[in-house]
């Protein structure tokens, strides 16, 4: 009776993935946890892209645009997970500008969740009150700050304060 | 930066302004050319300015991939604001793909061993970012002297770049084994969370590493602790939890480790225990620690009480007013559901709750997770839920509702009345969303239940008369009022089963298994006092569907079959059923027509044959588990072999039914008894052979039927010369000591196979009969299997033909035979065989045999 069950589950599951062998994005094997990080505004604008497995630039665009369609199209009633292809979307939205988070499957949601907020207190701390201008016309800064958090699709460092020090170090050092 | 941001300022100032997409593009290309004009003429001050403007197109997705080479002049620059922006480049427009990553091989090398910390830091991001196979080789050791280096800063980063090499070079294990257990002293938490990554990605790796770090559990443990009962430091904390991320990448190491081990899940039991109880879930960051904790006591030997805190942990996650966190209750709670069935029973009600959630990423895990619940006990009341839920939901879940209610209903219905009621909700609620094969189900299901049979007409009818746009309702409803459309005017028959119903449902009378579940009133199927039922408004309303243009094509093949079998079933005269066919003879469907035609040649050329062939089908006794294995396990080759639409299940009982006729007779009964197990395995040879020989192959003798001393064999031979022509010799043997009478042979054979000759012999009456019949297949090189399968199966449900066996013998073009048709009764008795009727009503047979019964 048991395998019964478990066929019926697996049914259901097929059913659900009609086409998971026939998304266009071959991920490579290896299993990195974060596979992207977006920062997208409403108006579908990317204003930030990080990838951690390579994706063709065409595709990354294509990739984009679904991305954020699949995020805007949820009402606020509705959790911050979504499944997309064969990963995970995990969201949030702060004022016009989605950030979004790919993950694995294995990948514990409330902590990248959690983790997306850190990344903006973060952002926040240096720019004080950042804002989409910010983050476009600092790309770089942002950049190095997400390299300092994130290393590889995985979490380096979460403490505030140590994320900023080197990033101050090099403006004392570009100053100069 | 400083100086020239002004510039990298004003191109995203114009992108901004931009209005339309053509404009954007315009000025991005403008800037593109700029840029490469730039790089062409190699001007080093501004390169690092340029590069920046070309990620920034690259963001927008434009092609920058000429900017390649620059990252690795950049790069190259001994000035730091260059490096970093060079480093960036690299990063985003290099990959292992283009062969211009290994040229920066030799740059990062050197800023490796600089010793400058910051440009140590950027060439570690650089390489685990886009480093290769080739990169990470050839700078192993590099990384692995970092890793001890006093900076933490560098350190942390030396530590995740070895966790990527790792990825890449799977060998490179064994320089990065060593340092860790010294890096796992580090008080410092970047880098010990990149050391647990590290250490997690060598235990995923190799078992030797397993069991080589399942010695660092004790102290895994004691940092873990440490997080947890300490309080926190302002400096790491989030909300309150301290470093929710670090515990939680402890968490998942502890249960990579502790998974099948049962002395260092014994380690961890009392620490789990200490974190499930003291974290705070007031905050998201408490709640991903539980929720990792909850999955860790799951995985690996935890001890009962333990894994009973934890299920108990995600129930109370369910009733959080988060909807992230239902989210991911449910999510897990559908992973352990097979593994702690009991405990996860107990959130039931909870989950139930859950399927009126909102939004639809929850209620479609809530629905599986119901789904996974039903069992034989809450099955009444679950079904309840669902085809309450199933009325409600969302259209994209209805398709997996609707087949989840049929599944449990199958596997674990009550009573077949139950079934029946629960089958016939879901197609009035969710018609146009369940699968073919339900209607098929339902319509074996129905046959099988001859206390049954009345009742289900009844219902059906009413829920015909309501609606007939649901189209698997209204096939189902076509073809019972065809097949007991008697019983439907009699109106008499039903109190099949006892009446056990409360004073209000008393009235009724009917239906009364519904009264218990206390279905609202109302409701199309709902029981209710039904008038007398007349001819003719029966006949209206099959030839309501017939013109309905919501009707498929089938539901009017099923309609007008059913009118056909009416003219047998009613009393009144059938000119106007005889009208209909004339009509139809005449339809632009094809099949219709077909239908239509020979219909009406019955009625006309072969009147004496039609109540013969519009008999009632025969029952189908599904019997105990063993035959319903049998039935699953016949579809599952049935499917292998790239069986028909039409449901292979009916097909399979369909089979067990042609065990049953054969046998019927030779106990001088009606109705068949109830099947023997053993035929199964003769059935699934039969599915089976097609399979098996190639066209030129000898077709081995096939043994279909063994009981009481009766012994049915194929055999089959091809003669060489004609490749399609196909002999199957039927040979009947009884060894029994008595003379078998009333034996009668039923055959069927699709109408592809062009008239199947027939020869009937008999040696020794009532000891061994022989019969040997011989068909001509043709090539039909159009045809394809299903259609053909169909046809097969049509003409036994439809015209009342008996299928004895289903065959394929899958020629080169699909040449395709099926066996056997052909009624043919031959009382075996000592003046020696008399066929009474073997020609069927669709081929007028033109064999000897079959003209001179006497042979």
């Amino acid at each position: 009776m048991s395998g019964a069950q478990v066929s019926g589950a697996n049914s259901l599951s097929l059913d659900r993935h009609p086409s998971a062998h026939h998304y266009w994005f071959n991920w490579p094997e290896e299993k990195k946890i974060i596979k992207f990080f977006l920062m997208v505004n409403k108006q579908g604008q990317t204003r930030l892209s990080k990838y951690y497995e390579h994706v063709e630039i065409n595709k990354c665009t294509l990739l984009e645009t679904e991305v954020i369609k699949s995020c805007l199209s949820r009402s606020n009633e509705q959790c911050s997970f979504t499944e997309y292809k064969d990963f995970k979307l995990i969201y949030r939205q702060y004022a016009a500008l989605f950030i979004v988070v790919g993950v694995n499957d294995t990948e514990n949601e409330m902590a990248i969740y959690e983790f997306i907020h850190n990344f903006v207190e973060v952002l926040d701390d240096y720019f004080s009150r950042v804002s989409e201008l910010d983050i476009m016309f600092n790309l770089d800064k942002v950049h190095f700050i997400l390299d300092e958090m994130v290393l590889n699709g995985c979490i380096v460092k979460t403490n505030r304060a140590r994320i900023l020090a080197p990033l101050l170090i090099l403006h004392k050092m570009s100053d100069n | 930066m400083v100086a020239s941001s002004l510039k990298l300022q004003e191109l995203i100032q114009e992108i901004r302004e931009a209005k339309t997409q053509a404009q954007e593009r315009e000025v991005i290309q403008k800037e593109c050319a700029h840029i490469r004009a730039s790089f062409r003429d190699g001007d080093p001050l501004h390169r690092h300015r340029q590069l920046a403007k070309l990620l920034y197109a690259h963001m927008l997705g434009y092609p920058a991939h000429f900017g390649q080479m620059e990252c690795l002049k950049l790069i190259a620059s001994p000035r730091f604001t260059d490096k970093r922006v060079g480093y960036l480049g690299a990063m985003l427009l290099l990959d292992e793909r283009q062969d211009a990553h290994l040229l920066i091989t030799n740059s990062i090398k050197n800023d490796l061993s600089q010793g400058i910390e910051a440009v140590q830091g950027l060439a570690l991001c650089t390489l685990s970012a886009m480093g290769s196979a080739e990169m990470c080789r050839d700078l192993a050791r590099e990384v692995e002297k970092l890793l001890l280096q006093p900076s933490a800063y560098v350190r942390k980063k030396a530590v995740l770049t070895a966790v990527h090499m790792i990825r890449k070079v799977p060998e490179l294990s064994d320089i990065f084994l060593p340092p860790c257990a010294q890096l796992l002293h580090e008080r410092h938490h970047g880098i010990l969370l990149g050391t647990i990554t590290l250490i997690t990605e060598l235990c995923e790796r190799s078992p030797a590493a397993l069991k080589h770090f399942r010695k660092v559990v004790p102290q895994l443990v004691h940092t873990l602790r440490t997080l947890v009962m300490t309080g926190c430091s302002t400096e790491h904390s989030i909300s309150g939890v301290s470093d929710p991320f670090l515990q939680v990448q402890i968490l998942r190491l502890l249960r990579i480790l502790g998974r099948n081990h049962e002395e260092s899940s014994e380690t961890m039991n009392d620490l789990l225990a200490q974190v499930a109880t003291n974290t705070d879930t007031s905050r998201n960051a408490g709640s991903a620690v539980l929720f990792e904790t909850v999955l860790t006591i799951m995985d690996i030997r935890s001890a009962a009480g333990l894994r009973v805190l934890a299920v108990n942990i995600l129930g109370r996650f369910l009733l959080n007013s988060d909807r992230n966190i239902r989210y991911v209750a449910l999510t897990s709670l559908l992973k352990l559901v097979q593994s702690d069935h009991s405990a996860v029973q107990r959130h039931r009600p909870t989950v139930v709750e859950c399927l009126r959630e909102p939004d639809a990423s929850l209620s479609r895990r809530a629905l599986e997770l119901s789904l996974a619940l039903v069992n034989s006990s809450n099955v009444r009341t679950m079904t309840q839920e669902l085809q309450g839920f199933l009325e409600s939901c969302p259209p994209d879940l209805r398709a997996d509702c609707a087949s989840g209610i049929l599944l449990a209903a199958e596997r674990f219905a009550p009573t077949k009345r139950w079934h029946i009621n629960t089958i016939l909700r879901v197609l009035t609620t969710a018609g146009s969303y369940v699968r073919d094969e339900a209607v098929a189900n339902l319509i074996q299901l129905i046959g099988g239940a001859q206390e049954l049979h009345a009742y289900s007409v009844r219902r059906l009818y009413s829920a015909l008369a309501e609606d007939i746009s649901q189209q698997p309702l209204v096939q189902v409803a076509a073809w019972c009022i065809g097949e007991y459309g008697d019983l439907l005017l009699e109106g008499t028959c039903e109190e099949t089963e006892p009446l056990q119903v409360g004073p209000a449902l008393g009235v009724h009378g009917r239906g009364t298994c519904e009264g218990r579940q206390g279905r609202p009133q109302g409701h199309p199927l709902c029981p209710r006092p039904l008038r007398k039922v007349e001819e003719d408004v029966v006949l209206t309303l099959l030839e309501r569907v017939l013109q309905s243009h919501m009707s498929l094509p089938a539901t009017r093949g099923y309609a007008l079959t059913a009118l056909m079998k009416l003219s047998t079933r009613l009393h009144g005269d059938n000119n106007r059923i005889c009208q209909v066919m004339s009509i139809y003879g005449s339809c632009q469907d094809v099949e219709l027509q077909q239908r239509a035609v020979e219909y009406n040649a019955l009625f006309r050329k072969y009147d004496h044959l039609r109540a013969a062939v519009l008999e009632k089908m025969p029952l189908v006794e599904r019997g105990g588990p063993q035959v319903n294995e049998e039935a699953k396990e016949s579809k599952e080759v049935a499917q292998l072999s790239e069986a028909a639409p039409v449901p292979t299940e009916t097909q399979a009982s369909k089979l067990l039914d042609l065990l049953d006729l054969l046998d019927g007779p030779s106990e001088n009964t009606q109705h068949p008894p109830p099947l023997d197990p053993t035929p199964g395995d003769t059935l699934i040879h039969l599915l089976d052979l097609p399979c098996a020989p190639l066209p030129s192959a000898p077709i081995p003798n096939l043994k279909v039927f063994e009981r009481e001393g009766l012994q049915l064999t194929l055999s089959f031979v091809r003669p060489p010369g004609t490749p399609t022509l196909l002999l199957i010799t039927v040979t009947a043997t009884n060894t029994s000591g008595g003379d078998v009478t009333h034996f009668i042979c039923q055959a069927a054979v699709p109408k592809v196979c062009r008239r199947p000759g027939l020869r009937g012999s008999l040696d020794t009456p009532g000891k061994k009969a022989t019969k040997e019949r011989r068909w001509q297949g043709w090539w039909e090189d159009e045809m394809r299997r299903e259609g053909l399968q169909r046809q097969a199966l049509g003409e036994l449900q439809e015209e009342g033909l008996k299928l004895l066996g289903v065959e394929w013998l899958p020629e080169p073009a699909s040449l395709c035979a099926l066996s056997n048709l052909l009624c043919s009764e031959f009382p075996a008795t000592a003046t020696g065989p008399q066929w009474r009727h073997c020609s069927s009503p669709g081929w007028p047979s033109d064999d000897p045999a079959a003209q001179n019964p006497q042979s």
